[in-house]
C-alpha cells in the first residue's frame, strides 16, 4: 500500500467512527429497460417506511431500451427534498457508465458493484462492495427472462443489510409495489433475502451511512406530480380532455384516463360523464379543448415545449373569443426537441405571450405534488372565471418523480363556472353583448349553446362588443383594452405568493416552481455556514400580484432563481418594475438539464454577493 | 321558430350564397330549431359563410384549416348540437387536411361542406390542392400538380356520407342537404362553386360552364323526412331507396348503371372513372347509414358533457380518500 493509499484509508477509517445516519444519496446506475424500477421505488419506499424523508429522482435517456439510467435516491433528516449534488453511495450496474459514475464521486463515498466490472482498483478514496450478482440469481430461478427482472432486488437485499434497512419495511414496500402477484412477490422475495445473506456474510461495514429510523414521514404520502394534477383535474371536475403524447406530459393524461374510466362513470346509466380524445396532434388537441368549452364543457388538455409551440395559433384564437382553456405544461429541456427526458423551467416566457399580436395569459407554477393537485382545480376557475386560456407550469422533476407529500384535502370551494348569462342577469343588464364590459372587470357575461340564452358568433378576427365583425378602429382598440383590463382583473384572482421576509435581512430570493426545494435548502446553507439571512419570496402565478412589487421594495438585492439560459421570469419582472425595483434584481440560473441543487444556489449567491 | 331571411352575399357577385340559400332552405323545410344547431368554420371566403345563416345559432369562425378539431371538441361538449361546418378547399385540402382526415376516420355526427372552387378566394387566386391538373390560373400559370379528390379520400377514410354536388344545381344540392341533416354520422359534402372573381375563366376546370357541362349527376335525388309521406310514384325498378337512422329516406332514381351508394368500391371506382373523363360526379357518392359515430364509440352519457352538474362530475370525498390511501 502506497502512503497516499494508507492515508485514505485512515480517513475512511475515520469517518466511519462519525457516522452519517439519514443524510446522504444513494445513486442506482442501470441500463434502461433493465426492470430496475421496482428495486428503486422498493428501496425509497422502505426508507419512506422508516420514517426517513426521502425523494426519489429518475434520470433517463430519451430511448426505450440500452441506454444509461440513473436513479437517485436522497436521504435527509431536515427534510430536504430537492437534488443532491454529490452521490454518497453508488450501486453500479452499468458497465458502460460505471468507470466514470466511480470517478466523479466524492472523496470517502461508497460503492456496490457488480463484480465482473472490476471497479476497486480505480480509487483508493472510495470503499468497494463488490458483488456477484449471476452468481447469487443462478438459483433463484431458471427462467432466463426472470433472473434478468428480479437482479435488481439483490442491491435492495445487499443495502437493506450495509445501510440497516429494515428488511421487514422492504417486503412491505415490495407487496406495496407488486400488489397481490404472490409468485412475483415470493420471487423477488428470494433475491432480496439472496442480497442480504451475502452482504451478512462477506461484505463487512467499512463506509459511515446509515439510515435510523425516525418519525418525520407520518401520514404522508409519496406521488408524482402528474398523478397529483390527474387527481386534481378530475376532482375540478374536467369533462373534457384531450391531448397528444409527449414525455414528460403523458402520463398526467395517463393516470387521469385511469381515474376517470373508475370514477366518473354515471351511477344511472354507466357511461362516461367525460370524454377523452386521442388527439393527432397538439394542434388538434387545443383545439378540441377550444371547441368543447366554447359549448360550456370543463376541458384541458396537457403537452411540454414541442406541443406548446404548436398550441400557438390556437391559443390565441381563445384569447381573443374569450374561450376557458386549461393547458398544463410540463416544461423539459429545449429548444427544439432538446433533451426530452430532462427537467427545465424553460417555457415561461413562451407561455405567458403565447401567440402573434398582443395576447397575455395567466400561469399557474406549481411548486410540489399538493400544489399539482390545488392548482389544477385553480386552473380550471380561473379559466372559467376569466374566460381564458390558463397555463399550468410544471416541469419533468415535479411532473415524474416521486415526492412526499401530505394527502389532499377535499376541495371546500364549489367549482367556479364564471360569468355564464342567466334570465335573471339578462333582465338586469338589459341587453346581451358578448364582449361588453358589463361590470367593469373586464369579464363580459357568456352564453353557450344550448343554455337557452341568446346566441353570438365567435370569431378570432376583430369584433365589436356584439361580436360583429368590425374593422373600426374603437370597435378594436376598445376590445384590446377591454381584455388588458381583464388581464388586471387577473391580478386579484391568482394565488399569491408565499413570502417569507426576515427582520434584517437585505437580500432576498425569489423563486418558482422545483426551484423552491433548492432554495429552501441554499437559505439554510447561507445561515448556518455564512450567518446570512436571506427573505423568500416563492411565486406562485403570473400576472404578478402586489406582494411581489411589495418584497422588492423590502429588499436591497433580490436573486431571482429558475431552471433556464435567458432568466425568463425575470424578464416577465423586469417587464413590470419601477427603475429603482430593476436596479435590484440579480439572476441565478441553472440549465444542465439535472434539477437546480441548494448548494449550486449557496455558490452562486455567495459568488455574486462577494463580487458586488 | 325562425330563420334567417335576408341573405347577403358575402362579396359581390360570388355564387357562394347559392348554397348559403339551400342551407336555410334545408333547416327550414326540416323544421329545426335553429338554436339547436351550432355552425363553425374556418378562414377563407366560404369560411364567412356561417355568418350568413341561422342568426339565432352560436356560430364559430375558427382559424385557417383548423375546423375540424374546434368542431370535435364542440360536438362532444355537447351531443344534442347538429353541427354544420363550413369550409373552403384550400382550408380542408391544404393546411387543414390532417385535421380534415382525421375528423373522416372519427365519422363525428356533423355536416361538414366544402365549397369547393379550386383556388384561394380569399388570399386573391393562388391555386389550391383540388386544382385540377393542367387547370389554369387567369394569370395563365398552368397547375402541375394532380388534385386531391376530397371525396375519395372521405370514402377510403370513413366518413359515413359522402356527396358531391354543384352549386349550380340547386334542386341537387337541397336534396343532399337534407338528407346530410338527417344522417348520423360525418356527411361531407364537396360542393363545387366556381370563384367568379378569380377562377371563372376558360382554362379553369372549376368555372361555371366548365362544371355546367361535366356535371354528371348518378342519379336523381330525392329526400323524404320521416314525418312526410312518399306522394311521388316511385318505380321500385329503377329507385334505390336509403333509410337512415331518424327514419328518413333518400330517393335515388336514374341510377347510372353499374352504381351502388353503399358499395365503397363502386364509389371509389366511380370517382376514379369520372375523373379520367374530366367530368364530376355528382349525388350521394356512398352512404353507410348505421355505421357507429364518434359519440357512441366514446361511450359518453346522453346529457351533454357541457350541462352536467357538479355532483356528477366531482366525485365525492370517499373517492379522494380511497385514491389517496394508494400512495400511503
Ligand atoms: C395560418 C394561416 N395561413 C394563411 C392564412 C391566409 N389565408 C386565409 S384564407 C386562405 C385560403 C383560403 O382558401 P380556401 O380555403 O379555398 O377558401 P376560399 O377563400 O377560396 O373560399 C389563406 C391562405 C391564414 N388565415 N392562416
Amino acid at each position: 500500500m502506497s502512503v497516499t493509499a494508507s492515508a485514505v484509508q485512515d480517513t475512511i477509517r475515520e469517518a466511519r467512527s462519525a457516522r452519517i445516519a439519514n443524510d446522504f444519496a444513494i445513486q442506482v446506475a442501470t441500463v434502461n429497460g433493465s426492470g430496475s424500477q421496482t428495486a428503486n421505488l422498493v428501496l425509497l419506499r422502505s426508507i419512506f417506511q422508516m420514517g426517513v424523508p426521502v425523494s426519489g429522482k429518475n434520470m433517463f435517456p430519451s430511448n426505450i431500451a440500452g441506454l444509461p439510467t440513473w436513479y437517485t435516491i436522497r436521504a435527509s433528516s431536515k427534510g430536504y427534498i430537492g437534488r443532491k449534488k454529490e452521490v454518497d453511495f453508488l450501486v453500479a450496474m452499468n458497465p458502460e457508465t460505471a468507470r466514470e459514475d466511480v470517478l466523479t464521486l466524492p472523496s470517502g463515498a461508497a460503492t456496490v458493484y457488480d463484480e465482473p466490472l472490476r471497479l476497486k482498483d480505480l480509487r483508493g478514496d472510495v470503499i468497494f462492495y463488490p458483488v456477484p450478482f449471476d452468481k447469487l440469481i443462478t438459483p433463484i430461478t431458471h427462467d432466463a427472462k426472470l433472473r434478468r427482472l428480479v437482479r435488481n432486488m439483490i442491491y435492495d437485499g445487499v443495502l437493506s443489510k450495509l445501510l440497516s434497512i429494515d428488511m421487514a419495511q422492504m417486503e412491505k414496500a415490495l407487496r406495496k409495489q407488486l400488489g397481490k402477484k404472490e409468485k412475483a412477490i415470493a420471487l423477488n422475495m428470494s433475491a432480496l433475502k439472496a442480497g442480504y445473506e451475502y452482504a451478512e456474510a462477506n461484505l463487512p461495514k467499512l463506509d459511515p451511512f446509515v439510515i435510523e429510523p425516525m418519525n418525520k414521514t407520518q401520514g404522508m404520502l409519496l406521488i408524482e406530480g402528474n398523478a397529483a394534477a390527474a387527481i386534481g383535474c378530475m376532482m375540478a371536475g374536467v369533462t373534457f380532455v384531450s391531448w397528444y403524447p409527449i414525455t414528460p406530459s403523458s402520463s398526467l393524461c395517463e393516470s387521469l384516463i385511469d381515474y376517470l374510466k373508475k370514477y366518473r362513470k354515471d351511477p344511472e346509466t354507466g357511461k362516461a360523464t367525460y370524454a377523452v380524445i386521442q388527439a393527432e396532434d397538439e394542434i388538434a388537441a387545443l383545439g378540441m379543448v377550444i371547441g368543447a368549452s366554447w359549448v360550456g364543457a370543463r376541458a384541458m388538455t396537457s403537452t411540454a415545449g414541442p406541443g406548446i409551440s404548436l398550441m400557438a395559433e390556437f391559443t390565441g384564437l381563445g384569447y381573443y373569443t374569450e374561450v376557458p382553456a386549461v393547458i398544463f405544461d410540463i416544461q423539459r429541456v429545449g429548444p427544439s426537441t432538446g433533451l426530452p427526458t430532462r427537467t427545465a423551467q424553460q417555457d415561461v416566457l413562451a407561455a405567458a405571450v403565447l401567440s402573434h399580436g398582443d395576447t397575455q395569459h395567466p400561469m399557474l407554477l406549481p411548486s410540489s405534488a399538493s400544489e399539482c393537485y390545488t392548482m389544477a382545480m385553480d386552473a380550471f376557475d380561473l379559466a372559467e372565471r376569466l374566460q381564458t386560456p390558463v397555463f399550468v407550469l410544471s416541469d419533468l422533476d415535479l411532473g415524474m418523480n416521486t415526492w412526499m407529500s401530505y394527502p389532499f384535502e377535499y376541495p371546500k370551494k364549489p367549482l367556479d363556472r364564471g360569468k355564464r348569462l342567466d334570465e335573471a342577469t339578462l333582465r338586469r343588464i338589459g341587453e346581451f353583448a358578448r364582449y361588453r364590459d358589463v361590470d367593469g372587470d373586464g369579464i363580459p357575461y357568456r352564453t353557450v349553446p344550448g343554455d337557452g340564452m341568446p346566441a353570438y358568433f365567435a370569431r378570432g378576427s376583430g369584433h365589436n362588443e356584439k361580436a360583429q365583425y368590425s374593422e373600426r378602429a374603437d370597435d378594436y382598440a376598445n376590445n384590446l383594452d377591454r381584455l388588458a383590463r381583464k388581464f388586471q382583473t387577473a391580478r386579484t384572482l391568482v394565488p399569491k405568493p408565499e413570502v417569507d421576509l426576515v427582520r434584517g435581512a437585505r437580500v432576498g430570493f425569489i423563486g418558482y416552481g422545483t426551484t423552491h426545494w433548492a432554495i429552501v435548502e441554499s437559505r439554510d446553507q447561507l445561515k448556518a455556514e455564512r450567518g446570512i439571512d436571506v427573505s423568500y419570496l416563492r411565486l406562485r402565478a403570473y400576472p404578478f400580484t402586489k406582494e411581489v412589487s411589495d418584497f422588492i421594495d423590502a429588499c436591497d438585492r433580490v436573486y431571482l432563481v429558475e431552471q433556464n439560459r435567458d432568466a425568463q421570469m425575470l424578464s416577465l419582472l423586469k417587464m413590470e418594475c419601477s427603475a429603482v425595483q430593476f436596479a435590484k434584481l440579480r439572476s441565478i440560473r441553472h440549465y444542465i438539464g439535472l434539477p437546480i441543487d441548494g448548494r449550486s444556489v449557496t455558490m452562486e449567491l455567495l459568488k455574486q454577493e462577494e463580487g458586488r | 321558430m325562425s330563420t334567417e331571411t335576408t341573405v347577403q352575399p358575402p362579396a359581390p357577385g360570388r355564387k357562394i350564397n347559392r348554397i348559403t340559400e339551400r342551407i336555410i332552405e334545408s333547416f327550414f323545410e326540416l323544421g329545426i330549431d335553429p338554436t339547436q344547431v351550432i355552425k363553425l368554420s374556418g378562414i377563407g371566403c366560404s369560411s364567412k359563410a356561417p355568418a350568413y345563416f341561422l342568426s339565432s345559432a352560436h356560430g364559430f369562425n375558427s382559424v385557417h384549416g383548423r375546423m375540424p378539431s374546434v368542431a370535435t371538441g364542440a360536438v362532444v361538449g355537447n351531443r344534442k348540437m347538429i353541427a354544420i361546418g363550413v369550409s373552403g378547399d384550400g382550408d380542408t385540402g391544404a393546411i387543414g387536411i390532417g385535421q380534415f382526415v382525421h375528423l373522416m376516420r372519427r365519422n363525428l355526427p356533423m355536416i361538414y361542406i366544402i365549397e369547393d372552387n379550386g383556388c384561394y378566394g380569399l388570399t386573391k387566386g393562388q391555386f389550391s390542392p383540388t386544382a385540377d391538373l393542367g387547370s389554369t390560373l387567369k394569370t395563365g400559370v398552368v397547375n402541375d400538380l394532380p388534385p386531391i379528390d376530397t371525396c375519395a379520400l372521405a370514402i377510403e377514410l370513413g366518413a359515413s356520407f359522402v356527396a358531391r354536388s354543384f352549386s349550380g344545381d340547386p334542386k341537387q344540392l337541397k336534396a343532399i342537404l337534407k338528407a346530410a341533416i338527417s344522417h348520423r354520422g360525418t356527411a361531407m359534402i364537396d360542393v363545387i362553386s366556381p370563384c367568379v372573381t378569380f377562377n371563372d375563366h376558360e382554362g379553369s376546370t372549376k368555372s361555371y360552364s366548365y362544371v355546367k357541362d361535366h356535371d354528371e349527376p348518378l342519379a336523381d335525388v330525392s329526400f323524404i323526412p320521416y314525418f312526410e309521406e312518399v306522394t311521388v310514384e316511385y318505380d321500385p325498378g329503377s329507385t334505390t331507396e336509403v333509410t337512415l337512422h331518424t327514419g328518413s329516406r333518400i330517393m335515388l332514381r336514374k341510377m347510372a348503371e353499374d352504381y351502388q351508394p353503399t358499395d365503397k368500391m363502386s364509389a371509389l371506382r366511380l370517382l376514379h372513372e369520372t375523373m379520367t373523363r374530366g367530368e364530376y360526379a355528382t349525388g350521394i357518392l356512398y352512404i353507410e347509414p348505421d355505421k357507429q359515430d364518434f359519440l357512441d364509440l366514446l361511450g359518453i352519457t346522453d346529457e351533454p358533457l357541457a350541462a352536467l352538474p357538479e355532483a356528477k362530475t366531482r366525485p365525492g370525498k370517499a373517492v379522494l380518500d380511497e385514491i389517496m390511501e394508494t400512495f400511503r
